[in-house]
C-alpha cells in the first residue's frame, strides 16, 4: 500500500515536470516522455491495488482502448489534430462520467461530500465527453454549420438547471434510484451538446481547450471521490493549466472567452 | 488519508501550481500544451481501473469497462498525438 503511494507521488511529480518542459520550446519533446512514464508507472501500479476483481475485464478495455486510440493517433493527418485532441479529451471525461456512475450505484461515495464531488465530477465530465464530441464532428467536417435558433441561451440555462437540480437529487437521496441517476446523465449530456452546438468552427480549439479543463476538474473531483491524490492532483494541475491556456488562446485570437461562449455575433468566423 | 482540510489544501497548491507551470508558455506551443495536459488528465485511467476493480453488479461491471476503455484512448491517444506534434520541435535541444 505504501508502494502504490509511493509510485502516485511519483507520477504527480512526473506529470508536473513533465508539464514544465513542455511549455518551453527547447525542453517541450522531453516532456511528453516524463509525464508518459509517470502514467506508465502508476497504471501498472494500479493493478495491485488492494481490493481489485475483474482483472480481465481490465485488461481487455485496456487493450482495446489503448488499440483504437494508438491506431488512429498515429494515422491521423498533422492538420486534423485539433479534432483528435478533442475526442481524447472527451473519452477522458466520460471515462471520469463512469467512475461516478460506478460509485454512484454502488453506494460508495463516502458521506455528503464525497457524493456532492462524485456527483459534480460526473456533471462536468459528461458535459465534456458529449460537447467535445459536438466539437470533433464539427472539426472533423461531420457538421457543416454552427446550429442556432432563438432562445437558444434560455433553453441551455434551463436543461443547465434541470441537470443541476437531479444532481441535487441524486446527492441528497441516500440510495438515489437508478432512474434518478440515468436522467441526471442524460441531461447532463444532453447540455454539453446544447453548449457546444452554436459555437464555429473557428472558434473550436479555445472550446476544445476549456473542455480540457473541465475533464481535469472532473477527474480530479473523481479523485476525491477515489482516494487517489495523482488524479487529484494530476486532475487540478490540467484543470487550472487549462483554464489559463484557454484564456491565452482567447488572447491569442484577440476574442474574449465569453464573446467565443455567448456571442451569436462574429459568426463570421463561423462554421459554413 | 485525504480528508477534509487536507484535501482543500492539496486542491489550491496543485491549482496554483498549474496556472504558474504553464505561464509563460509561447504562443507556438498552445496547442501541443493543450495536447500535453490532455494526456496527463489521462491518469483517469488509473480511477476507471479501481472502479472496474471493485465493480460488483453487470451493470457497474458494464459502466466500468466502458470507462477503462475509454481513459486507456485518453492516455494512449494523448501521448501518440502530442509526441507526434511535438517532433516538430527537432531541431531544437530536448
Amino acid at each position: 500500500m505504501v508502494l502504490i503511494q509511493f509510485v502516485y507521488f511519483a507520477a504527480a511529480v512526473l506529470f508536473i515536470l513533465g508539464l514544465k518542459r513542455m511549455s518551453s520550446p527547447k525542453t517541450a519533446r522531453s516532456g511528453i516522455v516524463w509525464a508518459g512514464a509517470g502514467m506508465l508507472l502508476a497504471t501498472l501500479i494500479t493493478l495491485v491495488h488492494p481490493g481489485m476483481g475483474n482483472y480481465l475485464l481490465i485488461l481487455i478495455a485496456l487493450g482495446v482502448g489503448s488499440y483504437v486510440a494508438w491506431a488512429s493517433g498515429r494515422k491521423v493527418a498533422m492538420t486534423d489534430m485539433p479534432q483528435m485532441i478533442a475526442i481524447y479529451n472527451g473519452m477522458g471525461g466520460g471515462a471520469a462520467a463512469c467512475i461516478a456512475a460506478v460509485e454512484l450505484l454502488k453506494g460508495s461515495t463516502h458521506g455528503a461530500s464525497g457524493a456532492l464531488l462524485g456527483a459534480l465530477g460526473a456533471l462536468i465530465g459528461a458535459v465534456s465527453f458529449s460537447g467535445s464530441v459536438i466539437a470533433w464532428a464539427k472539426l472533423d467536417g461531420r457538421m457543416k454549420k454552427a446550429v442556432r435558433f432563438a432562445h437558444q441561451q434560455r433553453l441551455n440555462l434551463a436543461v443547465f438547471a434541470l441537470a443541476l437540480l437531479l444532481g441535487l437529487c441524486v446527492v441528497l437521496q441516500s440510495h438515489p434510484g437508478a432512474f434518478t441517476i440515468v436522467a441526471f446523465f442524460l441531461a447532463a449530456l444532453a447540455f454539453g451538446v446544447l453548449m457546444a452546438l452554436p459555437i464555429g468552427g473557428a472558434d473550436m480549439p479555445v472550446v476544445i481547450s476549456l473542455f480540457n479543463a473541465f475533464t481535469g476538474l472532473a477527474v480530479a473531483f473523481e479523485g476525491f471521490v477515489l482516494q487517489n491524490a495523482a488524479m487529484i492532483i494530476a486532475g487540478t494541475v490540467v484543470g487550472a493549466a487549462g483554464t489559463l491556456l484557454t484564456q491565452l488562446m482567447a488572447k491569442a485570437m484577440n476574442r474574449p472567452i465569453r464573446n467565443v461562449l455567448f456571442s451569436h455575433f462574429g459568426a463570421s468566423a463561423g462554421g459554413a | 488519508m485525504i480528508e477534509g482540510f487536507a484535501a482543500l489544501y492539496i486542491f489550491m497548491l496543485a491549482g496554483f501550481v498549474g496556472y504558474e507551470v504553464i505561464a509563460r508558455v509561447p504562443v507556438i506551443l498552445h496547442t501541443p500544451l493543450m495536447s500535453g495536459s490532455n494526456f496527463v488528465h489521462g491518469i483517469v485511467v488509473v480511477g476507471a481501473m479501481v472502479a472496474l476493480g471493485g465493480a460488483d453488479s453487470g451493470l457497474e461491471q458494464l459502466i466500468g469497462f466502458v470507462g477503462v476503455a475509454l481513459a486507456a484512448g485518453n492516455a494512449v491517444g494523448g501521448y501518440v498525438v502530442t509526441e507526434r506534434m511535438l517532433e516538430m520541435f527537432k531541431s531544437s535541444k530536448g
